[in-house]
């Protein structure tokens, strides 16, 4: 018999390596490009302090582009993370903290703490997470009981939450006239422009936690999925892991929407993608969303920077038309 | 005793499911546990798995009461088989049956020589070692069900629970199914208990047979006191004909079709 399997650790560090490699890459590509053209290779040398040195360049490459690309990074890594968490949990290949409506529901509850004026750490973020924690709640008692329908009904209740709170923050945002508006929108759609150093510090403190929590409880999520029942008799407190996870998934979605607004899909592309390239072992799905849902949301991010040709557009726009028609086609896919 | 159980209820809400049930499972024996639909059959495999909390009474697995035992214990001791669904993600079959080996390993499961060894060996006696490397979800039902006991086997049990492991196989794969678990009750000594629909093939198989009816005790035994014409037609309420398998001293049951009742 074929025993050549190599061992999880082996498989873990080759993965992560080669995924700690695109995300590099798409860090470096995300310092070069953006609105003001100055060339890869000024760029270059400016990160490694070699030739000519253009200060306003330096300028633009750590204080504008650097939080930005980290923001993505965490972002990124952060929602991948969230997707393939509830689909382990929820057991639907479909589930995502925006289509689900977690994402909505942490939206509602940053704007209401945004209009009354609290700074963004920790009192958004606070409103955010109880916005979430209000809309698992909702999906959890949507998703119990035995009907045959219950992965669609899922599915349709985050439907009707994401249109029940796009409805409640735009009514929200006519409530009030003033200038806050046309940023709230522009949040809305996934922002990732406005953050600065000590700000990206404090996300990663928040998230960087939850990734390590994630991946301690990611052989439970690998026996979850052969059913509750499989995996209790296997050993596994569910309950105890189930609400640890979930729990955990919502503060970091609820803490990256409050920094960056809606980005959605990101969490059913990436998880999709790699599990096709990895296989379904949760072990190595962790690290792997991470590393390549950062570099995939940097990625998008340098699309929406480079695509107009004045200005930028969200980057939740870029990641909205690639995982729309995705979640479209796997729809079709999985219905037997 | 590889099962005690005494005055056992358990209610779903405030609809008793379980009543009053008091029985006991010899170790090494293969028992299987028949009655119409809604008898409480799987509600009962579910108490002993350790699933669901039995609201009064008494349960003792291998001589221990079950609040006794840990979770990692008790998987140790005790492994389940549930009714087959679909499983979504395309987990490899030497992956699944790996996850029978998490009792013994730490929280990320990270497995060693040993474990691997067990699993291929628990791959190579439920006949599946050629599919190590294929994936769950392209298998038949039947290799998938064979799949999910050596799984069961890697957590290396003294008791396996398995849940109607036969339907929905077709006639081969339930006769190689049950032939399976009755060399896995001979040559390892492992007790089997089993939830089944076909009275045929529980006559065939078992040593024991537990018979409920609207979550009561009906009657316990040998295939051949229990398997009578008057408690299968209390039990199930319709026409029964009973009479011997032609492989000889098993009992065979046929339930009679209305068009053939008032014939004679």
């Amino acid at each position: 018999m074929n025993t050549e399997k190599p061992l999880l650790i082996k498989r873990l560090w080759v993965v992560s390596f080669s995924l700690l490699l695109v995300l590099l890459a798409a860090m470096f590509l995300g310092l070069s490009l953006g609105s003001s053209h100055s060339g890869i290779k000024a760029v270059f040398q400016n990160l490694l302090g070699i030739g000519p040195q253009d200060p306003m360049l330096d300028t633009i490459i750590w204080k504008i582009r650097f939080p930005r690309i980290l923001l993505a990074t965490l972002v990124g890594g952060t929602l991948s993370l969230g997707g393939l968490v509830f689909q382990a949990i929820l057991k639907n290949p479909l589930a995502e903290p925006y289509i689900l409506g977690i994402s909505g529901g942490s939206a509602i509850g940053a704007i209401i703490g945004i209009l009354m004026g609290l700074l963004r750490f920790p009192g958004v973020s606070l409103m955010a997470f109880s916005g979430s924690i209000g809309t698992l709640l909702l999906i959890l008692v949507m998703s119990s009981g035995h009907t045959i329908l219950k992965k669609d009904a899922l599915l349709l209740s985050g439907v009707m939450v994401n249109a029940f709170c796009g409805a409640v923050i735009m009514f929200l945002v006519s409530l009030t006239q003033d200038a806050r508006l046309h940023n709230i929108i522009f949040w809305l759609m996934g922002d990732l422009s406005m953050v600065d150093m000590p700000q990206v510090g404090i996300l990663a403190a928040m998230l960087l936690p939850c990734f390590f929590l994630v991946f301690w409880f990611s052989n439970s999520m690998n026996l979850l999925l052969m059913g509750k029942e499989m995996a209790q008799t296997m050993g596994i407190n569910v309950k105890a892991v189930t609400v640890t996870l979930l729990v955990a998934t919502s503060f970091m979605v609820s803490t990256t929407v409050s920094y960056c607004g809606l980005v959605g899909f990101v969490g059913l592309v990436v998880p999709h993608l790699l599990r096709l390239l990895f296989g379904p072992d949760h072990r190595v799905l962790v690290p792997a969303c991470v590393l390549g849902g950062g570099a995939y949301l940097v990625f998008c991010d340098v699309l929406a920077r480079t695509l107009p040709d004045q200005g930028e557009m969200p980057a939740g726009v870029i990641t909205a038309m690639i995982g729309a028609p995705l979640f479209i086609y796997l729809l079709k896919k999985t219905r037997r | 005793m590889a099962i005690d159980v005494k005055n056992l209820n358990f209610f779903y809400g405030n609809i008793p499911a379980l009543k009053d049930l008091s029985f006991s499972v010899t170790q090494g024996d293969f028992f299987i546990i028949i009655g119409p639909n809604g008898s409480g059959k799987t509600t009962l495999m579910k108490v002993m798995a350790g699933i669901f909390k039995p609201k009064t009474g008494r349960l003792k697995i291998l001589n221990r009461t079950l609040e006794n035992y840990t979770r990692k214990d008790l998987a140790q001791t005790m492994a389940f088989v549930p009714q087959m669904m679909p499983v979504d993600f395309p987990f490899s079959v030497i992956e699944v049956v790996l996850m029978g080996r998490s009792p013994y390993m730490g929280m990320l499961g990270i497995e060693q020589e040993t474990d691997l060894k067990i699993a291929e060996q628990a791959l190579a006696f439920t006949g599946v070692d050629h599919l190590a490397h294929r994936k769950l979800d392209q298998l038949s039902g039947g290799e998938q069900q064979r799949v999910f006991v050596a799984r069961a086997i890697c957590q290396e049990p003294e008791i396996i629970l398995l849940d109607e492991p036969t339907a929905s196989l077709d006639l081969a794969h339930q006769i190689r199914l049950m032939d399976l678990m009755e060399k896995l009750k001979n040559e390892t000594g492992i007790t089997v208990v089993m939830v089944s629909h076909d009275v045929n093939l529980a006559a065939m198989y078992c040593d024991r047979l537990l018979l409920l009816k609207n979550g009561e005790m009906v009657c316990l035994g040998p295939p051949d006191e229990v398997l009578t014409f008057q408690t299968l037609e209390a039990a199930y309420g319709c026409t029964l004909l009973v009479d011997e398998s032609p492989l000889g001293k098993v009992p065979r049951i046929t339930p009679v079709p209305h068009k053939y009742i008032h014939r004679e």
